[in-house]
């Protein structure tokens, strides 16, 4: 069994409430509007998928809630938190993690140092034990091996741990991304396609991870992805985005049925 | 053949993590320091004068700009600068303080190169790449500026230069014309692996991991709580220090004396940075096999060619010198990018798997 635990514990933020607001978000590049007014929210625990079209805002949206992009208008609430700014090493230290649309994994780097990146946070022995890599600083690397190794046993991807991750095919990349993201061991974790350029094996390994990772340690999951049969079938709501507006928000099967929904991706007659 | 892991099993994570985590391995770097050791007293003193000690002495300084070029992505052209304010800060420090031992002021020079570092590193958080290399080159110009026009640098020599006062260790003259080659090649041979030493604990550690990270993929590494502007300061802060302790090295053991405006020259950063990219950006081992080359090169043809029979004079070899490293150089950033230690790895593998292929 995993020894990774949601720290569950140290939020307060029960099974079922708000754990992240998006409030009259609005973004702009010059004169293209990203986001226009966007609100929606994502309760403790669940699944919430963030579909649309290309260029709906859907990645500007994840950019927004860990802080690549400051949004010029509204606010983003996070545990009860009110912010109008934030950068991302913070978002990182408050619990929110995130795999990238193209695989943004440390290449030159193996597996294993990887995800043990993904621990920088949690480690905090300094320069001088760091030079001599004795004592504490051992005991604190290894105590984030055993971690790491955990994570390593849970994806599965024990025989890949000391190559370069630039050497790996690309579903592997995905899944040591993924591996990276659990480190940090989030309680929010923002997934930007995780399932792109897969094939149907790889796609089915990865929806059996999402959802271990969100019921067996509790992790809100926010994901973007374009294979509906996946959302639909992952997700416990979903928000539909168009041109950078919000067109629909809730259950799967309401979204389904949505009139503006089957335009957005069917188009209209005119 | 001889060189198999076969039946060397790890049970725990601190065997894993080793540096070394092969046997072979260790047994090569334990015959590789004894050669060292027994060197000196095998070698000629041309040999020793000419290749052993400026290779001891600059390894350290191409040890220090691997860390922020080959494992944090900056490129730096003012590790002779860097190289200098150790060389100026030791020679003030045992002059100003000669009742402490040099090799402590040899080591603490680095610090004053690593608060220059830092402050020179400091655009590295809003510029990259070439342009980055460009503002460390003020950095290098400004420090050879101050070296020559600054004379209390140099206790107001009438030459304007350094002239290495005589300091001893335990009774045995270690700095200064008394000095025995043998001494000061072991002397800097303690330096090179201690500093080997740490440099490569911290880079198998948490700060090396996010040095690599920024390099690699910026963005993510902010996003898994690491500081840039942290990260990078510290990465100057640590190839600076190493610098600093290279050209204390460089002046009081190899050089023995020195002239800023001559020695700490954008040429030797140039070298530095080269032997860095033939050796192998982001490795250990490779940061020595550049250093050899750049420093045996030139001795190997001027003395070496003639030898077998070519005849070339000293000022021929040097710019051939120049010709090789230079295409070398574009050879390796096109073809192998990880230079000669990425040749030395896929050697290691190829006799693990011998006499198979693959």
């Amino acid at each position: 069994m995993l020894h990774v635990s949601p720290n569950t514990a140290t939020t307060g933020i029960a099974k079922g409430e708000v754990l992240l607001s998006v409030e009259n978000v609005s973004l702009r590049f010059g004169g293209v509007k990203a986001i226009s007014d966007v609100s929606f929210d994502i309760l403790k625990g669940e699944v919430r998928a963030i579909i649309g079209p290309n260029g709906a805002g859907k990645t500007s949206m994840l950019n927004c809630i860990n802080g690549f992009y400051f949004p010029q208008e509204g606010h983003i609430t996070y545990k009860g938190v009110r912010r109008q700014k934030v950068r991302p090493h913070e978002a990182a230290s408050s619990g929110i993690a995130r795999t990238f649309q193209n695989v943004a994994l440390f290449k030159g780097m193996t597996t294993l140092d990887n995800i043990m990146t993904g621990r920088t946070l949690k480690m905090n022995v300094g320069l001088f034990w760091q030079l001599l890599r004795h004592g504490p600083a051992m005991r604190e690397e290894i105590e984030h091996r055993r971690k790491v190794e955990d994570i390593i046993d849970f994806l599965e991807i024990q025989a890949i741990r000391k190559i370069p991750v630039g050497k790996l095919p690309y579903g592997l990349q995905k899944r040591v991304e993924l591996g990276r993201a659990l480190a940090m061991e989030p309680e929010l974790l923002l997934l930007d396609e995780p399932m792109a350029g897969m094939n149907l094996e790889e796609k089915e390994d990865m929806c059996r991870f999402i959802l271990d990772v969100n019921q067996t340690f509790g992790t809100t999951i926010a994901l973007i992805e374009h294979d509906m049969g996946v959302v639909m079938d992952l997700s416990d709501r979903v928000v539909v985005l168009e041109y950078g507006r919000k067109i629909a928000d809730g259950t799967p099967d309401v979204v389904k049925a949505d009139q503006k929904v089957i335009d957005a991706y069917l188009g209209v007659a005119h | 053949m001889f060189y198999r892991e076969t039946g060397q099993f790890k049970t725990n994570y601190a065997d894993d993590m080793a540096i070394f985590p092969i046997r072979q391995d260790r047994i090569g770097i334990a015959i590789i320091i004894a050669i060292a050791l027994i060197l000196p007293f095998v070698a000629s003193d041309f040999v020793l004068k000419t290749i052993l000690l400026p290779f001891l002495a600059l390894s350290v300084a191409v040890i220090g700009l691997n860390i922020l070029t080959g494992y944090t992505g900056l490129i730096s052209l003012g590790s002779a600068g860097f190289m200098g304010v150790g060389a100026y800060a030791c020679y003030k420090l045992t002059t100003l303080f000669p009742e402490v031992n040099i090799i402590i002021w040899i080591f603490a020079s680095g610090f004053f190169a690593a608060a220059v570092g830092v402050f020179f590193g400091l655009p590295s958080l809003r510029i990259k790449g070439l342009y980055l290399a460009v503002a460390t080159l003020a950095a290098q110009f400004f420090l050879q500026w101050a070296f020559v026009r600054i004379p209390w640098l140099f206790n107001y020599n009438p030459s304007g230069a350094i002239e290495v006062p005589l300091r001893t260790l335990f009774g045995v003259p270690i700095t200064g014309p008394t000095a025995e080659l043998e001494v000061k090649y072991l002397i800097c041979l303690g330096f090179v692996i201690g500093m080997t030493w740490l440099a490569s604990n911290l880079v198998h550690g948490r700060i090396g991991r996010s040095w690599m990270a920024v390099r690699d993929m910026d963005i993510a590494a902010e996003l898994m709580g690491i500081k840039l502007l942290n990260a990078k300061l510290l990465a100057f802060a640590v190839s600076s220090f190493f610098c600093g302790v290279s050209g204390a090295l460089f002046v009081f053991l190899y050089l023995g004396g020195a002239e800023a405006g001559t020695e700490f020259a954008i040429r030797l950063s140039f070298l530095i940075l080269f032997a860095v990219i033939i050796g192998g950006t982001g490795s250990m081992i490779g940061s020595f096999f550049g250093t050899a080359f750049i420093v045996a090169l030139p001795t190997i043809l001027k003395f070496g060619a003639p030898a077998i029979g070519i005849a070339i004079t000293g000022a021929t070899a040097e710019k051939i010198v120049l010709m090789i490293i230079g295409a070398l150089t574009i050879y390796l950033l096109i073809v192998e990018p990880h230079g000669l230690a990425r040749l030395w790895q896929i050697m290691k593998q190829k006799l693990r798997v011998w006499p198979f292929p693959y």
